[in-house]
């Protein structure tokens, strides 16, 4: 009887293990496999070369490590600037404000848009020679003329624009999920707070916060996974790696793969690049249960 | 009783029968699939022509951009389901892969039966550009393996009214580095935009500093760093990475430059807001598009040294594979025959503003065309070289001249930097 029923369990999750092992599972062994071999992505015969790809990542490959570095600051940037927006904006859309499912809707609108199309607006607006240069006009205009410059070409400020576009383009996500949390919290907390003599500050302090902090956790993990592979802007914004100012992770597997034909190397990379977003979510998580 | 299971047997005889396939003579249909988005509709009306001639129905599909289209043939490679006719986009390493692999026809029968018949009416360096000498360094049995579609050089185009506004002679286009540089002063005072190009996308680039490194110092000396045997740190070498400087110094390159990609090179030039621009054979068409009234000239880039001839790149723009594993090749060369056939190419040339692979089909294209065809008396390209340098050196050399542009780097800096990635790279292939 009981192996009966445990027969039964094992039927109503099989499909779900099914399709998981085939769409994740096996290809990320496989992938792991391919990031042994040297292999150009063609032939039909490959080198195995065990962990030299690995190797070759971790100790000798600088410009990986400057693409990990440049995708971590956008993404520190879109932890807090962009979040710090979004929860702002949600909380201000939470209360009793005119017109706030018209502002829910604006707020969306960023998120839905394809990145290139994004990229190719804010190349317009930001640029001065093949755009309209609006940035540079209105800091003209605002007396603000010696900050005018080539955002996107100058190294110093290529990669802060990159980011700021990217938060413009993904705050909506953060706005939505945040949104959708404050609204879980029951309103009765907040009058009985009131009633206690809480000032609104306090309430904040000491309900919406505690509160938020799973929301908060899971809204960072998917800025942290959303940010560290973005790609599209940034070709769509600089063309590319601009001399290694805008590089990212995925354009340097991409590299790999089209440039230079080497699919193990590429592999590998994505496998590295994988585990180490595992890692940082795994981090995350684990400190938010502790904070919690 | 009888009666009726004879009668029903004989009716369940004949709706088998009646299921059963027809044996009749179809001709096959041939699969191409292509990244040509400016001449697929040239393709299809050619398709339909040959299917009225021939009976045989061609489906060109087209995948793009040229990005996707990489990916797709490199999967359908791997899958090993490539279409009947297919073109590679990559280096002739890529291109030695598929052929390693058995993915590519040896068309070299072919071209030479008949006397040399279908050979013969190509240009010389279309079909160097997808061949292999005997001797190549990626051990590739010697022949021809791809059919040359249409042809490209690629040189810089400058305006002929912006000149005119500079004071320059429209007609007169700088002949050495040191004009070119003069124009740059005029340029930067009248608050134009110099030179555009597709730089954020790294490899024009390297073909403008590869043009740069044969003037300077020779096809030898170039093939030789390729090798290994000359360092980059060679004097050379500095001179090929200063002249970036230079220009960037001098005002004849635009802002932004390093991050512009070509759509948008392309749509500053024909938008007259760029006086040069460094750009392929192609543009005529794109250009046309976007401002058909505009007035410019094909010009070679500037020499900078009289020592040797500039070169540019030019030779195969696009070529058609035959898939070794088809079973319909025997077709597909057939129809390719047809297709570079002179009628066929001068038509292709007219619809579609690029200049054709059969010699034969030249007459009656523009005058800006024919200024772009002549630039095939300079070209020479990576693919006939018969050595390819390292992706990580060619990486390095291109994201080094970026950074000599924004003034990250000095021009010794980034010699000493790609010489060192080469060393490590020469290393690797010893140790294998």
């Amino acid at each position: 009887m009981k192996i009966k029923s445990a027969l039964e369990n094992y039927t109503f999750v099989l499909p779900a293990v099914t399709i998981f092992s085939v769409f994740y599972i096996i290809p990320f062994i496989w992938v792991f496999q391919l990031g042994l071999f040297d292999w150009d992505g063609i032939s039909f015969t490959r080198i195995f070369v065990g962990l030299d790809n690995f190797k070759e990542i971790f100790f000798q490959d600088k410009n990986w490590w400057q693409s990990m570095w440049n995708a971590s600051y956008i993404t520190l940037i879109a932890l807090t600037f962009q979040n710090i927006l979004a929860f702002m904006l949600a909380l201000a859309c939470d209360r009793e404000i005119r017109m706030k499912n018209f502002y829910r809707v604006i707020f969306f609108i960023p998120p839905v848009l394809s990145e290139v199309v994004v990229g190719m607006a804010w190349r317009f607006i930001i640029n001065d020679i093949d755009g309209a240069n609006i940035i540079n006009r209105m800091l003209i205009g605002m007396g603000f003329g010696n900050f005018a410059h080539n955002w996107l070409s100058d190294p110093n400020t290529a990669l802060t624009t990159v980011a700021l576009v990217h938060c413009w383009k993904g705050f909506g996500w953060g706005f939505l999920i945040f949104l959708a949390g404050l609204q879980t919290i029951p309103r009765e907390l907040y009058e009985a707070a009131r009633v206690d003599g809480a000032s609104a500050w306090q309430a904040f302090k000491k309900i919406t916060i505690p509160l938020m902090i799973p929301v908060m956790v899971l809204v960072a993990i998917l800025t942290v996974l959303g940010t560290m592979q973005v790609f599209v802007l940034i070709v769509s914004l600089v063309g590319g790696e601009f001399a290694g100012h805008t590089s990212v992770p995925v354009l340097r597997i991409l590299a790999s793969m089209r440039g230079s034909s080497r699919f193990g190397y590429a592999c590998a990379q994505g496998i590295t690049f994988g585990m180490v977003l595992v890692a940082i979510s795994f981090i995350q998580y684990r400190f938010s249960k502790k904070g919690h | 009783m009888l009666f009726r299971n004879a009668l029903l047997g004989i009716f369940v005889l004949f709706s088998v029968l009646g299921c059963s396939s027809q044996k009749t003579e179809t001709k096959p249909s041939i699969n191409v699939w292509h990244w040509m988005t400016d001449r697929d509709a040239t393709f299809q009306e050619l398709a339909k022509k040959y299917e009225g001639l021939a009976g045989v129905k061609v489906n060109f599909e087209l995948y793009a951009p040229s990005d996707a289209y990489s990916q797709k043939i490199r999967a359908a490679a791997q899958g090993v389901n490539l279409p009947d006719v297919f073109g590679i986009l990559g280096e002739k390493r890529d291109f030695a892969s598929f052929i390693k692999a058995g993915h590519i026809l040896d068309i070299t029968p072919y071209m030479q039966a008949d006397n040399e018949n279908w050979k013969s009416r190509f240009f010389p360096k279309a079909l160097a550009v997808n061949e292999f000498a005997a001797g190549n360094s990626y051990g590739i049995t010697p022949g021809i393996f791809a059919v040359p579609i249409d042809i490209m050089t690629i040189q810089m185009v400058y305006n002929k009214k912006l000149f005119s506004q500079l004071g320059l002679n429209p007609n007169k286009p700088p002949k050495t580095f040191q004009e070119f540089l003069a124009i740059g002063a005029k340029i930067k005072a009248a608050g134009m935009q110099g030179l555009v190009s597709g730089w954020g996308e790294v490899w024009m680039i390297d073909c403008l500093a590869n043009n740069y490194a044969f003037n300077i110092m020779g096809k030898d000396k170039v093939l030789a760093t390729i090798k290994g045997e000359v360092a980059y740190t060679d004097p050379d070498w500095i001179k090929v990475f200063s002249l970036f400087k230079q220009m960037q110094d001098s005002g004849v390159l635009a802002q932004g430059l390093v991050t512009m990609i070509n759509k948008s090179a392309e749509q500053l030039f024909a938008n007259e807001k760029a006086v040069f621009a460094f750009n392929g054979s192609w543009c005529v068409n794109v250009y046309k598009g976007m401002n058909p009234g505009l007035e410019y000239g094909a010009m070679l880039p500037p020499e900078a040294s009289s020592q040797h001839p500039i070169a540019i790149w030019g030779g195969a723009g696009s070529s058609f594979m035959v898939n070794a594993r088809s079973k319909n090749k025997e077709e597909a060369v057939k129809f390719l025959i047809w297709l570079t056939d002179q009628d066929q190419q001068a038509y292709l040339s007219q619809a579609t503003n690029n200049l054709p692979a059969n010699k034969n089909s030249l007459t009656k294209i523009p005058e800006i065309l024919a200024q772009f065809a002549r630039g095939m008396d300079y070209a020479t390209h990576p693919n006939v070289w018969g050595v390819s340098e390292f992706s990580l050196v060619i990486e390095a050399f291109d994201r080094g001249i970026q950074s000599i542009i924004i003034g990250e780097k000095s021009p010794e800096q980034v010699a000493a930097e790609v010489q060192k990635i080469k060393e490590r790279e020469m290393a690797k292939r010893r140790a294998k």
